[in-house]
């Protein structure tokens, strides 16, 4: 017994030094980028960085006998400064995974420089279909949610509800014409109309003119496919026209928690939205993103800052499985390993980098329903994977076969 | 009833109306700037900025003081003002006899730091200011809902504008002001503190920012990111309009703003260029701009 005992130590010795041996530089390192100082740094921005390094603790910031390096950079929303920083990162600073880059320009771009020099790219903050669809990757992972899922979830309740002709105000950008591409697609598979679209520049302030553009249709529902400030402008002033008091509801497609704090209750209450995370769901949720809120000011954490962490846990449990930081093996086991987490039960990999999880329907409370801080959401129903996300074989993915 | 290119009158007199309202910041803001341009030779980068301080400053005294909008509107612009004369007084006052660039650059290198700081505090998503009670609810005007809010705007702006005209080019002080920038020396020998004069100059032109602040505060977030949205907007109006020319600055703000709005219902994706094309347009035709003189 004692033999055999001794004989498992000495094995494991071995393999952990060979596993030591495989990991490039002795060192992985993990470069969260994302908008840092622009308009969706609340939502990710620091945050996500927090969200990473708390998923290194985990490990003891080690990971197959090396340590875990974290290093963050600003793509300022820029498509060339992602792609310029994704480049120098890896030949430069042999940084090993890249995670969050919201923004889905910024991450079109990092998907193609990872793809093309094998890294691994984590993707939390990014929405557009894309990036799971024609432009995917062996290597990239989209984890936290995507258009496809947005529109799925929000519009299909509301169209449900009987709101079938539709307004859609969109970000002009590959971000929010995939947005409005997917809700256009779901609003009229489930018979209802688009009676008309306006394209806005991002980081608009003043969104009046685009929303009586939208009172003017007499839509029944007017969808906003932007995000972040851009969002919450569009909501206030909805408010401030009197376009929901005359009957038009308003659903953000894309709506995140960090938005919701900024309209106020007051502003945002009876809002519908599709979320991937909220913190108070369960236990498990509630412990973590108490820890989370402690080290972020007080702040609750986003989908996507949620997202980063899952994202960066699963990888990290690869490169210990198979003891490398070879981005082919480590993809491999991603695929295969099952993500459980307080982000995802029981979720899945797709052939084409989805990460398939449950999604859920939320409403934003009143502010009688809201008992303490952070309390903004109620959830309406879980919508189960399979639903909520698109099915591989139609996503345009020449990895599926 | 008549389209015209397709869009009913109804939609074209209200997206006109909406642009007259975006244009009356536009006139506010560039006013400041024109006001400071003029009288200083300062171009003051730092007026996004400050024009952000003003909205602050409005959102703090209601949330830490529980002072509402009506105070803030005469509190606010004091504080900016504040702000505005210890900078001219400790940084701007040093640069006078150097190149433009240098005034360009510290008042850049100022909105960065202020705005760096709020961010730093406050987050970028921006904080909410409500509407005051006595201007909430709206008009219809048939074409459209005007929220009395955005009338409210409106009104005031261009009183301040016409104010601040009528004060530069038709009173006493306002000719002092004008001859100090001609020939400070030549003032000065009259009896007239012309320093102090300068400064008083910079303190309106910034108190200007901060009024226009707290009458975004509750249309847009209170963000630290409201003023760099604006500023290069703003610019654009100062350079089309002649820089340094008040009445330009205030014509040239509303012009922009319709034109800007017309943009918005024929082809909304170049609904923030089409201000830069008119000062490419502009520069080319008249270097000086529409109101400016040849210097």
């Amino acid at each position: 017994m004692l033999k055999s005992l001794l004989c498992g130590t000495a094995l494991l010795a071995v393999t952990a030094g060979a596993a030591h041996a495989q990991v490039t530089n002795n060192v992985v390192k993990i470069g969260v980028m994302n908008d840092r100082s622009g308009i969706y740094a609340d939502l990710a921005g620091e945050g996500s960085a927090i969200a990473a390094r708390m998923a290194a603790e985990e490990f003891g910031n080690k990971v197959a006998g090396a340590p875990i390096e974290i290093v963050v950079a600003d793509h300022q929303n820029k498509a060339d400064i992602a792609a310029n920083t994704a480049r120098e990162w890896v030949d430069a600073q042999n940084v090993d995974v890249v995670a969050d880059v919201p923004n889905s320009a910024a991450a079109l771009a990092v998907q193609g420089i990872t793809k093309e020099k094998k890294r691994i790219f984590l993707m939390s903050g990014p929405g557009s279909t894309d990036l799971t669809g024609k432009a995917c990757s062996p290597y990239g992972f989209q984890w936290t949610y995507d258009n496809y899922a947005m529109a799925a979830g929000t519009a299909r309740a509301l169209v449900e509800q009987g709101k079938k002709n539709w307004f859609i105000v969109t970000a002009d950008y590959a971000f929010g014409h995939s947005l409005e591409d997917e809700t256009t697609k779901m609003v009229k598979q489930l018979g209802g109309k688009v009676a008309g679209t306006v394209r806005h520049p991002l980081g608009t302030s003043d969104f009046s003119s685009f929303l009586l553009q939208a009172q003017a249709s007499k839509a029944d529902v007017i969808g906003l496919a932007n995000a972040g400030g851009d969002t919450t402008n569009a909501v206030k002033q909805a408010s401030e026209f009197g376009i929901t008091q005359s009957g038009q509801s308003l659903a953000g497609l894309l709506l995140f928690i960090s938005d919701v704090n900024a309209l106020g209750l007051q502003a945002a209450q009876g809002l519908m939205l599709t979320t991937g995370f909220y913190h108070d769901m369960n236990d498990e949720t509630r412990a973590w993103s108490k820890k989370f809120m402690e080290k972020n000011g007080g702040k609750a954490p986003t989908m996507v800052q949620a997202g980063v962490y899952s994202a960066v846990r699963h990888y990290l449990k690869a490169v210990e499985a198979v003891g490398s930081d070879d981005a082919d093996k480590v993809a491999a086991k991603m695929r295969e390993t099952p993500v459980n987490d307080m982000f995802a039960k029981d979720g899945k990999i797709g052939p084409n980098g989805r990460m398939f999880h449950d999604m859920y329907l939320a409403q934003v409370k009143t502010p009688a329903e809201s008992k303490a801080a952070w309390d903004y959401y109620k959830i309406v129903k879980t919508i189960p994977a399979q639903q909520a996300y698109l099915d591989p074989a139609q996503s345009g993915c020449s990895l599926v076969k | 009833m008549f389209d015209v290119l397709g869009v009913p009158p109804q939609v074209l007199f209200g997206q006109l109306l909406l642009g007259l309202i975006n244009g009356s910041f536009y006139a506010l803001l560039s006013l400041g700037l024109a006001v400071i341009f003029g009288m200083l030779n300062v171009i003051n980068f730092a007026h996004g900025a400050l024009y952000m301080i003003g909205a602050f400053v409005a959102w703090l005294l209601l949330n830490k003081l529980g002072l509402g909008y009506w105070w803030a509107l005469g509190l606010s612009p004091l504080v900016v003002a504040v702000v505005g004369v210890l900078l001219e007084k400790t940084m701007l006052s040093r640069l006078y006899k150097l190149d433009h660039l240098y005034g360009l650059l510290l008042t850049f290198g100022l909105a960065l730091i202020f705005e760096g700081a709020f961010r730093h505090f406050y987050g970028v998503s921006g904080q909410p200011y409500p509407i005051p009670d006595l201007l909430k609810g709206g008009q219809n005007l048939g074409f459209m809902f005007l929220p009395n809010y955005r009338g409210w705007v409106v009104v005031a702006s261009l009183i301040v504008c016409f104010g601040t005209w009528f004060a530069i080019e038709r009173t006493r002080l306002g000719a002092y002001l004008r001859a100090a920038t001609e020939n400070p020396v030549l003032v000065q020998a009259f009896g007239i503190n012309v320093p102090v004069m300068i400064t008083a100059t910079y303190g309106f032109g910034v108190a200007l920012a901060g009024l226009a602040g707290v009458l975004a505060a509750p249309i847009y977030q209170v963000s630290p990111l409201m003023g760099t949205n604006l500023i290069i907007v703003v610019f654009a109006v100062v350079v089309i309009g002649g820089m340094g020319s008040i009445l330009g600055a205030i014509v040239t703000g509303l012009g922009l703003g319709l034109l800007e709005g017309l943009t918005k219902v024929f082809y909304p994706e170049a609904s923030n260029i089409v201000v830069f094309v008119v000062m490419a347009i502009v520069l080319l035709i008249k270097p000086a701009g529409l109101f400016g003189r040849e210097r």
